[in-house]
Order: structure tokens, then C-alpha cells, then sequence
């Protein structure tokens, strides 16, 4: 991550020590995970030690040390979704996509996180998919989904090979 | 905007800002909260400002997006005032129909309306909609009246009469003791009396003080609090104002949880207002009182709804809480005397103020006075937000605002409070809402979560649910509630996999009351509740998991098989087509089988099999018969 980019969070907040969560967030909602050295960055300027933030960075659920995949999906397991069938919304989305609750899978496609409660009981259960918030789902209806994203990622790899092996001709055919 | 120098500038404004709207006008509002902005309000707010230019009716309609109204399972919800004619489910190709017919001709769109799942009739306004006529909807009645980024409209509808008065009219000793006649409890989850706290607070030694909002609502299963502030943060910031006045505060904070998005932008947008127009910063309407507010996004942590814990958190500090006494009203934000109310209590103060304390305490029962704002989910046809006076009983929230349970399926239990909370059974219907009521009965008001469960929920999963959900939110500081949660959790989790031994209900009894009463905040105090609520109405569930590993509502996966009766199968194989794993063996014309090595116990095959033939059965607690042998499977 940029180190102008993470000075400038931290300018934002006025370099409070107090402000350590706020700060982490912003980086958090910017990069969607907290390198190290965006750690190391935040430390140095509010002078903390980084004891205090790795503290806090594993104790709020929010943060995340490792990078998460090109899509996000949430599964709510609060109470109303939990009696509403949510157990088997997160069987289907680990099926779909292999990936269960807390995961990342190595191709950083998806990362898969359950949550309790989006406040949004009267809809459940409820699962959220790069930001757009699904009520009522079936287990149908969320394979559906899924399966359109993985799909569309699965067409955009074969491309990327295609125009990977194109390339790998011409070098080829210029050699000649 | 030039900032309101005094109360006389205010009543000026608010006078000019009603002169200019014709009550009369029609007015469409959407609701535009989180749950109908997910079902696509946003799409039908576009199609609206397109439609009202395209039909040309610009003068002669004012439209306005509000917060939640509550009804959250029906939207996106419009309703037209004067008259309150409600619409739901509105999608954009609604739009110009309501336009042309209801708008134009001053016909109803019959589509449209709501229709009682148990009668057929349709209800053409609001108030005539069963889960409307019988709230009270004092706190999130204005809540479908304005734009909550509107400070007009919050004007309009008495918006800081009531800080007006305190400054100018009260001390800050009046205030206090206007709200401790008000006989207000905070609405967060102990009930604590407001009006003492303040008390306390006001009383405590020190020059700096702090008020905060407490809005890290992290109960699942309630979302009172997110609509209040998405819908009219301007009620919490003048409740907030007017604490801060009655304590000694210049300063405030409020605490929201970012899994709020919504909530945190409106109420920004609102602080920003306010700013402008000198309701917040110096000298707030010439009276000489400063007051700032700033906001605090919590990073995703259950405990940070304790107190001590969400001012560590707001300290930039891990939110661990911290032993009580000393409490925040003496010790709290940076050692500073603190006091801290929950979203709901806060947005209760302008109205005692403008209304009275008297107003306010005729409403509700001996102990527990004015009204409290549910959030009545799952197994329940009209689910949503359900503003009801204390008082009120289970059942009528449930059956009469509520609908009953769908589907013709038996009502078990409903849960309120929380995780901390506890399932009360149907002979305990009648039972009111009611701090000290519920208590007893051995649930807890909490913060207005009340999820209704119907025969297929086992309640010993919920058990295990809700302490899977503590064991994970527990913050590990004191080893009661770190470790009696944990060995709960096994106890009650083998339970619903088949594993538990004679005995381990007294040993959940011995852990409980351990817990109970060696943890060091209201998590670990509160987290046995679950387990002795549902040990206390529903033990026979408990004692047929552990002697028959039978569940008696077919749901806890390890302890059920799905089979397929040979004599009722028709062969039709939509039970075939449904399942994912491809554990069942079928074929035209064959009697289907499932394969139960390879069935993941989805109920996809349940579902499917027609209700006429109605073939597949769950099974527990009894053996599996045997397969029909292969050569036998024809049928015909």
C-alpha cells in the first residue's frame, strides 16, 4: 500500500493516538486488508507500539492481516437468519465456491466471512455479495449468484491465459 | 444558511419552513432504510423524480425519501399523505401508474395494498394494517415523516422545541429531575433509570464531562437502534444535547458500529447540518451553552455494547471492559465523569421535554414507563420494527401486530433480550413487556430483539447457538466467561450431535451458575441465560437429544436422515432433480432411495417432493429402514 496514501489517513485524523481505530479502519476500508507496513507506518507517526496495535488488530473482528479475495461475501447468522436456514446458506456458499467461513481461497477470488446481524432480520436470511445485500435467499438462489461470479472469473482467467499463450507464440513465431 | 442566533430566529424559521408546505398537497413518500434500500428503493426514488417530470405533475406533488418505517418485510414502501395510503413492495414499474392513477385521479392502485395473509382483505392506509393499528408509534413515528438529512423537516415537526426550552426555561436540575419523573429506563438493556444516572453524572466532581450514544448494537436479531439513527438522527443529537446541558458536557460522542453504513452517513450529514446552522458548535441559540459532537465508528466487537468496554474502544484502546464501580458517571471517558445512554433512550429525551414528564409516565406499566421499540423476527408473518407500550403482551405483539406464524406451523417459543436474553414458551403468552415481567419470567427486555420460533427450531440448538456466538464474542479477559462459556458450548454442541452422556445437565447447571457469578461484566453474567431458559421451559428437548439422540423438531443435521417411503413414492424424481450431492438413486418409474453415506441433509428433497405424495420423511431417534432392494424398485 502506498505509504502517501496511509500519511494522509493518518493527517486526516489529526495523528491522534486516540484515533488509532478510526485510522485502522480508513486503511482497512481503503486496501481491504492492513499490510504490515501500513502497521509499521501508523505506529511510527502515532507513536504506538505496534504490541498495542497488533492488539488491536486481532481483537475487532473488522480487520483482517491477510489480503481478501476480488470478492466478498457475507453470510448473517444472527438470530432471525439462524432460524430463518442460514446454516445451510453458508453450506451451499462453501459448496459453490469452496471456501468456507473465515477463508480466502489461494487464487484470491473469494473470501467468505459470517456476521451477526446486518440488521436486516425481516429479510432473512440474508447474505451480502460485494456489497449488495441479498434478503429471503434460497439455497438455489444463492448458488445462482455465486455460480455468475465464478463463472465471469473463470472466462476472465482463460482470456488471461489465451492472450498469455498469444503472446508466448509471437515471441515464438519472432524468434523464428 | 446563516446560523439561528436565538430561540425568536428558530421559531422564525420553523414558522416560514411551515408557511411554505400546504399540508394538503399530496405527499409520496419511499422509505429509503437499510432493508428497503435492499430491495430496491433506490431504483424506484429514480423512477419516481423521472415519472413526476414526465407526467408533469411537479407542482402539484412533493416526494421525499425517509427513513425505515418499519414494516421492513413489505418493502419498498410508499405511502401518500394526506391521506396515508400505504403501497408495498413498490417496484419502478409501479411508478407511473401510481402517478397517473392515484396522484391524477385520486384512484387506488388495488395491487398494490397489503392483504392479511389470514383473511384475504386488503388494508388501503397505513392504520388500517393490522401491524400498524396496534403501535404506538411515538419514537419512530416521525421517522416516515422526514428526510432524515433534512434539517427542515426535522423543524417541522417540533425538531428543537425541546432543547429551546431546556436552555432557556430549565436548569440544568429541572431537566434532570424532569427526566427521573419521567420514570425512564434505558432502553439499551438493564433498564437502569435514566433520570438517576444523569443524576450521578450531573452530581460527580470535575469541570470536564462526556455524554455518549451508545449505538454498537450488536444483539443479533434487533435493529431498532440503526433505524432511529438512520431515520432521525437529529431526535438523538437533541436528546444528546439536552443530557449534555442537564449534566455539565460540552462534549459528545456517539458510538456506531460500522456495519452500519447508513447510519453513520445520515447521522454525519445531520452533525454537518446542525453545524450550519448553529444548533451544534458555540453559544448554541445565544444561551451561552458550547457543544460538539464527534462520531466513532466500532470496528466490529459484541462487547463494545457493554459500557466500560465501548469507552475503552472510543479511547482507541482494545474494548475491554473494565470492573464496575467505579462507574462512568464517575470514572469514565478519559477518567472523566461520563454518562452513556443507548440510541433509543436518547431519542425518548426531546419528547419528555416538549410533552412533560406526566405524559410520559402515564404511558406503560408500574415499573416500566413509555414505549419500547421491538424488533419481532423469524418464524412471524409480518416481520419488522413494532413500536408497542409497555405493557403490551407477547401475545398480541406477536399474534395480532404480528400476524402469527406463517405456514400453519405450531408457535414453540419466542426469544427475547438477546444473547442474554432467554425463549419463553406459549404458556407464557400472556406475559407483559415489562423490565421486571420478563426478568422473571426468565427472559430479559435487553435491547428489543423478540425472534419467534415455530416447531421446527430446536431450542437446545438455539442454546448452543447463542453460546457460539458469546464463546466467539467474549473478549477472554476473565476466565469464568472465557472458559464456562467454552465448556458450555461442548457440552451443548455434543448434544446436538448425539454425543452427550448422562449427567451433563447437571453439569450445564454447575457451569451456569459458575459463570453467572464470577464473571466480571454483564457478557459473562448474562451468558448461562439461554441454556437455563430453554433447561427451564423445554428440558424434555434436552433429556430426548441425550437419552433417545432423537431431536424432537428434525432439525439438528447430525441427528436426522432423510428416507423415502417406498409406498408413497411415485417415482416423479423432483426429489432426484433437488438434490445437490446426488445421494439419491431414482430413475422413470423406480421407487427413489436415498443414499444416506452420501446425503449432506440439505431438505432439499423434503421440499421437493410434492405435498400430494408427500414421501420423504426425516427421521429421528429411530433407525433407518433398509433400502428396497434394487429388483424391487420398479413401480407398476
Amino acid at each position: 500500500m502506498d505509504i502517501g496514501k496511509i500519511d494522509q489517513i493518518i493527517d486526516k485524523h489529526q495523528s491522534e493516538a486516540s484515533l488509532l481505530i478510526q485510522i485502522l479502519l480508513d486503511i482497512q476500508h481503503d486496501n481491504n486488508w492492513l499490510p504490515k507496513e501500513a502497521l509499521i507506518r501508523v505506529g511510527e507517526k502515532l507513536d504506538v507500539p505496534m504490541s498495542r496495535i497488533q492488539h488491536i488488530t486481532t481483537f475487532y473482528k473488522h480487520f483482517s492481516l491477510s489480503p481478501k479475495g476480488k470478492h466478498e461475501i457475507q453470510v448473517c447468522v444472527g438470530t432471525a437468519c439462524h432460524v430463518r436456514g442460514a446454516e445451510r446458506i453458508l453450506d451451499t456458499v462453501h459448496e459453490v465456491t469452496g471456501v468456507g467461513p473465515g477463508e480466502t481461497d489461494p487464487d484470491l477470488n473469494f473470501s467468505v466471512e459470517t456476521v451477526s446481524c446486518l440488521g436486516c432480520c425481516a429479510m432473512g436470511p440474508v447474505i451480502v455479495v460485494d456489497g449488495e445485500l441479498h434478503g429471503n435467499v434460497e439455497q438455489a438462489e444463492t448458488a445462482e449468484v455465486l455460480q455468475e461470479i465464478k463463472q465471469a472469473e473463470m472466462k476472465a482467467a482463460l482470456k488471461d491465459l489465451k492472450q498469455a499463450e498469444k503472446s508466448e507464440v509471437l515471441k515464438l513465431c519472432a524468434c523464428q | 444558511m446563516s446560523r439561528i442566533k436565538s430561540t425568536a430566529e428558530l421559531e422564525a424559521l420553523r414558522k416560514e419552513i411551515l408557511a411554505q408546505r400546504d399540508p394538503d398537497k399530496p405527499c409520496i413518500t419511499l422509505c429509503s432504510g437499510s432493508a428497503c434500500n435492499a430491495t430496491g428503493s433506490g431504483k424506484v426514488a429514480a423512477a419516481l423524480e423521472l415519472e413526476i417530470e414526465k407526467q408533469g405533475v411537479t407542482t402539484e406533488v412533493v416526494s421525499r425519501r425517509t427513513g425505515c418505517h418499519g414494516f421492513c418485510e413489505q418493502g419498498p414502501i410508499v405511502v401518500i399523505y394526506p391521506q396515508g395510503i400505504c403501497y408495498l413492495k413498490v417496484q419502478p414499474e409501479d411508478i407511473a401508474e401510481i402517478i397517473s392513477e392515484t396522484i391524477k385521479k385520486k384512484k387506488i392502485v388495488e395491487r398494490l395494498l397489503y392483504v392479511d395473509p389470514n383473511t384475504g382483505e386488503t388494508a388501503t392506509l397505513e392504520e388500517d394494517i393490522p401491524f400498524y393499528k396496534y403501535q404506538k408509534r411515538l419514537v419512530l413515528g416521525s421517522n416516515r415523516k422526514i428526510d432524515p438529512k433534512s434539517l427542515e423537516d426535522y423543524l417541522a415537526v417540533e425538531g428543537y422545541q425541546a432543547i429551546a426550552k431546556v436552555l432557556f426555561e430549565m436548569t440544568p436540575e429541572q431537566v434532570v429531575g424532569e427526566v427521573k419523573d419521567s420514570k425512564l429506563r434505558g432502553r439499551g438493556g438493564a433498564g437502569f433509570p435514566s433520570g438517576l444516572k444523569w443524576d450521578f453524572a450531573r452530581k460527580a466532581p470535575g469541570d470536564q464531562k462526556y455524554v455518549v450514544v451508545n449505538c454498537d448494537e450488536g444483539d443479533p436479531g434487533a435493529y431498532m437502534d440503526r433505524s432511529v439513527m438512520e431515520g432521525n438522527p437529529f431526535a438523538v443529537l437533541e436528546g444528546l444535547m439536552i443530557g449534555a446541558y442537564a449534566i455539565g458536557a460540552n462534549e459528545g460522542y456517539i458510538y456506531v458500529r460500522q456495519e452500519y453504513p447508513l447510519a453513520v452517513a445520515n447521522l454525519t450529514v445531520a452533525i454537518e447540518k446542525a453545524e450550519e446552522y448553529g444548533l451544534l458548535g458555540k453559544n448554541i441559540l445565544g444561551s451561552g451553552f458550547d457543544f460538539t459532537i464527534k462520531v466513532h465508528r466500532g470496528a466490529g466487537a459484541f462487547i463494545c455494547g457493554e459500557e466500560t468496554s465501548l469507552l475503552n474502544s472510543l479511547e482507541g484502546k482494545a474494548g475491554e471492559p473494565n470492573a464496575r464501580p467505579p462507574f462512568p458517571a464517575i470514572r469514565g471517558l478519559w477518567s472523566k465523569p461520563t454518562n452513556i445512554n443507548n440510541v433509543e433512550t436518547w431519542a425518548n429525551i426531546p419528547m419528555i421535554i416538549n410533552k412533560g414528564a406526566a405524559f410520559f409516565s402515564a404511558i406503560g406499566t408500574e415499573s416500566s414507563k413509555g414505549t419500547k421499540i421491538f424488533s419481532l423476527v423469524g418464524k412471524v408473518n409480518n416481520t419488522g420494527l413494532v413500536e408497542v407500550p409497555m405493557g403490551a403482551s407477547l401475545r398480541d405483539i406477536i399474534f395480532k401486530i404480528g400476524g402469527g406464524v406463517p405456514g400453519d406451523k405450531k408457535f414453540k417459543a419466542v426469544q427475547t433480550g438477546g444473547p442474554s436474553g432467554g425463549c419463553l414458551p406459549d404458556n407464557l403468552l400472556d406475559t407483559k413487556v415489562d423490565f421486571d415481567e420478563l426478568s422473571q419470567a426468565g427472559a430479559m427486555m435487553g435491547s428489543g430483539g423478540m425472534i419467534v420460533m415455530d416447531e421446527d427450531t430446536c431450542l437446545v440448538d438455539i442454546a448452543r447457538y447463542f453460546l457460539a456466538f458469546l464463546s466467539d464474542e467474549s473478549c477472554g479477559k476473565c476466565t469464568p466467561c472465557r472458559e464456562g462459556i467454552r465448556q458450555m458450548l461442548k457440552i451443548l454442541t455434543n448434544m446436538t450431535k448425539g454425543l452427550a452422556k448422562e449427567g451433563d445437565i447437571d453439569l450445564l447447571f454447575e457451569l451456569a451458575e459458575a459463570t453467572k457469578g464470577s464473571s466480571m461484566c454483564a457478557l459473562g453474567k448474562t451468558a448461562p441465560n439461554p441454556v437455563l431458559s430453554t433447561l427451564k421451559h423445554f428440558r424434555e428437548e434436552y433429556e430426548a437429544h441425550i437419552n433417545e439422540k432423537r431431536c424432537p423438531s428434525l432439525s439438528c443435521k447430525e441427528l436426522i436422515a432423510f428416507h423415502i417411503e417406498p409406498e408413497k413414492c411415485k417415482g416423479c424424481g423432483a426429489c432426484f432433480r433437488k438434490c445437490p450431492a446426488e445421494a439419491i438413486e431414482g430413475g422413470k418409474k423406480r421407487i427413489h432411495v436415498v443414499v444416506q453415506e452420501k446425503c449432506t441433509k440439505c431438505g432439499g428433497c423434503h421440499e421437493a417432493c410434492p405435498a400430494a405424495f408427500d414421501a420423504v420423511n426425516i427421521l429421528s431417534g429411530v433407525p433407518v429402514p433398509e433400502a428396497t432392494p434394487e429388483e424391487a424398485r420398479a413401480i407398476g
